[in-house]
Parts: C-alpha cells; structure tokens; sequence
C-alpha cells in the first residue's frame, strides 16, 4: 500500500520526508489486562516536500503524537520505513542520524516544559549551536540574535529567564531554539493549544512565515481544524493508529470522502452564529488502541457503514489526484459514479 | 427579560504580598431568566473571577465590593452557610475537568444521589430513582449497570455527562459552566454541547457558559459578554456581537480567529501585552493596545446602553461619549482601520 498523495505545489521527485508502512506499538506488561499491545500506530504511508505543511488531525488516541514522535526519533518504530531525502534512517550511520536529529526538529505544546527555567533565553537557543559545534563562538553568538530576529523576539530579552516571558513569548524562544541548527522539518505537535487566541495568531503567523522564508516543511499535529484549515496544505486524517483519509486541504474540509473526517468538520464550532454545526453527531468514543475493532476501526461509530465494513478492512482508493480515503462506502460510491459517467459516455457516442 | 441575576458595579481584588492585584474592575451586568451567556476573554481578564464571586466560591484573599443580586436578594449579605446551601440546589456548576468535580472513590450514581439528598428530603431509594433518570437524561448508555462504576471506567465525555447530571439534579435556576468542553475532543465537545443545549430547553436553567473558544460561544449562546484585563468592554446577542464588534478589543479577537476567508493571509495581532493586574492603568485597560486611543481613554468608559440591545465601555461609541458631554467622535473608524502588529 504506497500513498499516491502527490502535492500539486510541490513536484520533487524525492520527497523530503517519506514514511513506508510505520507501526509503533508499546507492549504491557502483565498488570489488570494481562499482556497484549496498544496498537498506537497501524501501518501509516506519508509523505512530506521540502516547504509542504502537512496536517495530522484526529481525536485524543488516534496516534498522532506517536507518528511525530517516530518521525523525530525520538520513538523507535516496531516496524516500518522513515526515509528522509531519500535515505533510510534506520540504516544510516552514526553520522547519518546525527545529521537526521539536525534536519529534523520537534515543537511542543507546552513551551515552559521545553525550556530550562534557570536558562537565560540565549542559552536555551544557543544549546543546539554548542552541542554541533556549529562555527566559533562569536558566530553563534551572532546566529542566536540572528534567530531572536527571526521570531521576533526583542534582543534585548537575550538575558532573561522563561519565567519573565509570556506564553507567546516563550514558544517563540522553542521555535527559536528548533531553528538554530537550520532544520528541513519542523514537527509541530500542537504548538498553539495552550495559548490564547491572539497569542495563537502571532504564533500562526510565524510559522506561516517561516515556511515561506526558509521553505521549510512542517509535520503540523493539531486537534483544532480551523487552526488546520488555515495553516495546512495537505492534510492526513488519523483514526486509532491509521490514516483513514490524505488530500489537499481545500478538498478534505469541502468535499471529504470518509466518514469519519466529515464528522470531524462537522463537529467544528464555527465562530460565526449563523453557521451552525451540523446536526449529525458522532456518537459513542475512540475505542481502546490495546483491541482495535475488526474490519474498518470506524464502523462500530459509522454513521453509513455497511456489513462488509465490520469484516473486511478497507484499503486506500484514490478519489482525485493526492487525495485518497479508506472507505468501503466511498470507493462503492466512487465506483457506481464511475459506470454512470461510462454509461453516459456510451450512450453518447452511440 | 426578568433578571435572574444583576451584578452592580462588582470588583474583585486579591490580597498578595507587597498589593493587590484588581482581578476584576466595576462590572455591571444582567443575566435574565432562560438565557445562555457567554463569558469570554483571554486568559487573565477575571471571567472565572466573577463567577467565582458570584457562586461564593472565591479564596480568602479576595475582596469583593459592589452588589450581586439572585432573584433580588444580596448574595454578599448571606452567611456561608446560606451560600452552601444555595450551591448544588438554585445554583450549580460544571467545570472544565470533570476529574477533579467527581470522587475518584464512589460510584457515579451515588454521587449524583447525594446531590439530591444533600438538598433535599428524600430517602435512599427516591434519591437513587432521581439519580437513575438524570443520568439516562445526560445520556449515560446502560445507566443501571454504570451507577456503581467509580469515575475512572468512564471515559471524559461520560465524566463531563455525570457531572452535568449532579450538577442538574436539584433544577438549579444557574448554571455556571466554566469551560465545560475544553479538555473533551471536538467530536465529544459538540455532543456535550447538544446536550448543554438541550437542557437548557428542557429546564429553562440559565447557564452562564464562561469559554475561550469563541466558536463555542457563537453556537450555543444568546447574549455574550467580553471582559479584557477584569473589565467588561461590550455586552451584545450573540449575532450581532460576530457580525459587527463595536469594542476596538472585541474586532481584534475575532479577526485573530483563523477562519474559512482568512486562509493563506496573516491572522490579526493584537501588539504588546496585557496591563498588569496589581498596577493597572488607570483609565481603559485596552488603551495601551488599542490604535484608536485618544487623551480621554486615561478615564476608565462607563458600559452603557449603546442601543437597546447591546451596552459597550469605549469613549469611540457616542453613547459612552454623551456620558461626559463629549460630541461623538468626527470619523468613525471602520471595522477595517488596522490594528498595530507587533511582536509580543
């Protein structure tokens, strides 16, 4: 199962980040459940250009954190393939990781646990500098108020210790901190759920910015889809451990094809009152990862699913072009609008 | 709209060391009978504060001043004992993680039950039957074989359910739902918002939703209040406040909401920084932000009635002016006049 997800803005032949197959599962050990696994992700295919904003959406439990986590390294995969520009991380030197951790760079939610509280804001920028040894001290010197610039930070807040700062400021001091060694990848993992709405446009924006300055790629783990909508240009939809659906952002908010992604667009509440949500409601909960429903995962919450669901798991159909779901009723939909439009076709020619 | 519940000029001041920091600054306002209400505001700016205050539920350390009135009778005038009385029975509340409202240590069942008896005469058995209905009423699947199943076999939406079930057990006439949804997933927030919804049709509660997320806001409530650094800055039903925000503050945070048009442009920054509380300026607590400032905003504006529906605290609105005798400002700036970015 390969993702035919190819962006329309991006057409490099090797993509920057390209995920094969990934499964991570955590053991448990003995306990009130005996042995057995959570199942946290379940074979996931991605893929991620040089410049590209690749969203990760789903709900509490989908696997989204342990796929960033894998892609960082910072998680050993059970199994599966992570190649970055071409090269198989796995398999690569010390050297070779060394240099991946560099290209790649992680953000967290919760800025204050990423900073060192006694750490003056310099030196948490200035670490990654120090610990590659990357030019003489004066350069990295120049490099960390060249950075304080970039995500607007006043110079003269150099010397001041993360409790002086606001939130805002602080996660700019970790995006600060993530971009010194000139990463390729940032993976975002809900970066701004813990700030307040004009904190979180400030931070939107620079991100936003970043990408179009230094063309880097963003792995962007989100649970809030207006956040997703405005900042993404693919999105991939996570359900207990598998990407169900993977297209264009304008297509997956305006014409999805599962299920499960519609009913996730239909539970945003919009700020606008005379957009009401839809009344269909999801119901029941993200079952246990640790034993996954049979079949398609969704069909015990699916609205539309049919018997073949709860046996047969569905596999990736291509809607158009980038955009595939794994849907039994979606691809039988696609399937009977493909014999009509033959249908039409013949009759006609005839 | 007959007033359920009327504030009158309400401060909030803590006591801390060296100060005091004014958590909250005159606010005045009306929630009527049968309305939902939204408290929104950033981080900071006293909405949980003042419902605090107005369920009796505030630290030691905090002084409140002015007049809170339910149904005409001065909540700062009762003995505590009166006011734990009155909480769980006319007034009740939901808060953000249903974790920390339930006992980890008893069945979900009894603890709604309880509610009942703490306020009511009833034996075991009616205040069990009570228990049953209310929790088929929020919705709990199998409500019979879960009544003993201690919180942690539920998962949050179902915690947040039961609590809703306690926190309705006794009709309260108030409800204060303090970020009821923050902690749950969308798809379980717009099920709990169903609920919160329906509810409030069935009983007729008025409910007091204190958010952040502007978009919980606009679906469920009818009138919504915005406070900025413990002031109250625009009161306004619910559709007019999205359409067409007066408060220089309310435009700025509803333009920094990514939406469906502002996709591929720059959300709206609000420069510098929220005034700090335990030396707050003396007049809007906004100006120091606003791009409209003028000499006058070093006077704090009174919230006034800007038209019959909507009441607003800024010196750009005619009526705030007419109160000091001022002529109305000659351009009045539009929606679009833009507002300082900058770094934080």
């Amino acid at each position: 199962m390969t993702e035919q997800s190819r962006t329309v803005i991006e057409q490099d032949s090797v993509p920057l980040l390209e995920v094969e197959g990934l499964v991570k599962r955590f053991p448990i050990r003995r306990g009130l459940f005996g042995s057995g696994s959570v199942h946290a992700v379940e074979g996931v295919d991605l893929q991620i250009h040089a410049g590209e904003v690749l969203s990760l959406v789903g709900e509490s439990g989908s696997g989204k954190s342990t796929l960033g986590m894998c892609v960082t390294g910072m998680s050993t995969p059970t199994a599966g393939r992570i190649r970055f520009a071409g090269e198989d991380v796995a398999l690569a030197s010390r050297r070779g990781r060394a240099d991946f951790r560099r290209r790649v760079q992680p953000v967290f939610q919760d800025p204050r646990s990423s900073l060192d509280p006694r750490w003056p804001i310099e030196t948490t920028i200035r670490e990654p500098l120090d610990a590659y040894r990357v030019g003489s001290s004066a350069e990295r010197t120049a490099r960390v108020a060249e950075l304080m610039d970039l995500v607007g930070l006043p110079r003269h807040f150099a010397p001041r210790q993360p409790r002086e700062l606001s939130g805002g400021q602080q996660q700019r001091v970790a995006i600060a901190a993530a971009l010194a060694l000139r990463p390729e990848l940032l993976v975002a993992d809900e970066p701004v759920s813990a700030l307040d709405v004009s904190v979180q446009a400030q931070i939107l924006n620079l991100l936003d910015e970043l990408r179009n300055r230094l063309k880097l790629a963003l792995l962007f783990i989100a649970h809030d889809l207006s956040v997703v909508e405005h900042l993404s240009d693919r999105v991939a939809v996570m359900y207990l451990g598998r990407i169900v659906e993977t297209g264009p952002v304008e297509r997956i908010f305006s014409a999805p094809e599962h299920p499960y992604t519609r009913a996730l667009i239909d539970a945003i509440p919009h700020a606008d009152p005379g957009r009401k949500m839809s009344r269909i409601r999801l119901t029941g909960e993200i079952p246990s990862p640790v034993n996954p429903p049979s079949g398609c995962r969704f069909h015990p919450r699916c609205p539309v699913a049919v018997d073949r669901c709860s046996t047969e798991e569905p596999q990736d159909t291509q809607f158009d072009e980038g955009h595939s779901a794994a849907c039994h009723v979606a691809a039988a939909a696609l399937a009977q609008r493909g014999s009509i439009i033959s249908v039409l076709s013949e009759g006609a020619t005839s | 709209m007959t007033a359920l519940v009327e504030l009158q000029d309400v401060s909030v001041d803590y006591a801390g060391h060296g100060g005091s920091v004014s958590a909250v600054q005159n606010v005045s306002l009306t929630l009527g009978e049968n309305e939902t209400f939204g408290l929104v505001g950033e981080s900071g700016c006293g909405k949980t504060t003042l419902s605090m205050a107005l369920m009796g539920l505030l630290p030691a350390s905090a002084r409140v001043t002015g007049q809170l009135l339910f149904r005409g009778q001065d909540l700062l005038a009762m003995s505590e004992a009166e006011r734990r009385q009155q909480r769980g029975d006319e007034l009740s509340m939901v808060f953000q993680d249903p974790a920390t409202s339930l006992d980890p240590t008893f069945g979900i069942g009894y603890q709604v039950a309880e509610t009942v008896r703490a306020h009511r005469r009833v034996s075991r058995g009616e205040s069990k039957a009570r228990a049953l209905a209310l929790l088929r009423e929020v919705g709990i699947p199998a409500a019979e074989s879960r009544y003993a199943d201690p919180p942690h076999r539920l998962s949050g939406g179902m915690r947040q359910r039961v609590v809703m079930a306690a926190a309705l057990a006794n009709d309260p006439s108030l409800l204060l739902a303090d970020e009821p949804t923050t902690a749950l997933d969308v798809t379980i927030q717009a099920q709990v918002l169903d609920l919160l919804a329906e509810l409030q049709r069935k009983h007729g509660t008025t409910i007091l939703l204190i958010a952040h997320d502007l978009g919980v806001v606009a679906q469920i409530c009818d009138r919504v209040g915005v406070m900025y650094a413990g002031q109250l800055v625009e009161v306004a039903p619910v559709a007019e406040l999205f359409a067409a925000p007066r408060h220089p503050y309310t435009r700025a945070l509803l333009e920094a909401l990514p939406s469906r048009g502002r996709r591929g442009r720059s959300l709206r920054v609000i420069g510098g920084q929220v005034p700090d509380l335990s030396d707050p300026p003396s007049g809007c607590r906004f100006a120091d932000r606003c791009p409209h400032r003028m000499d006058v905003c070093a006077t704090v504006p009174p919230l006034v009635d800007s038209d019959s529906r909507r009441r607003i605290a800024c010196w750009l609105d005619p009526a705030t002016r007419a109160t000091a005798g001022l002529p109305p400002v000659p351009a009045a700036p539009t929606p679009d006049a833009p507002i300082a970015v900058g770094p934080s």
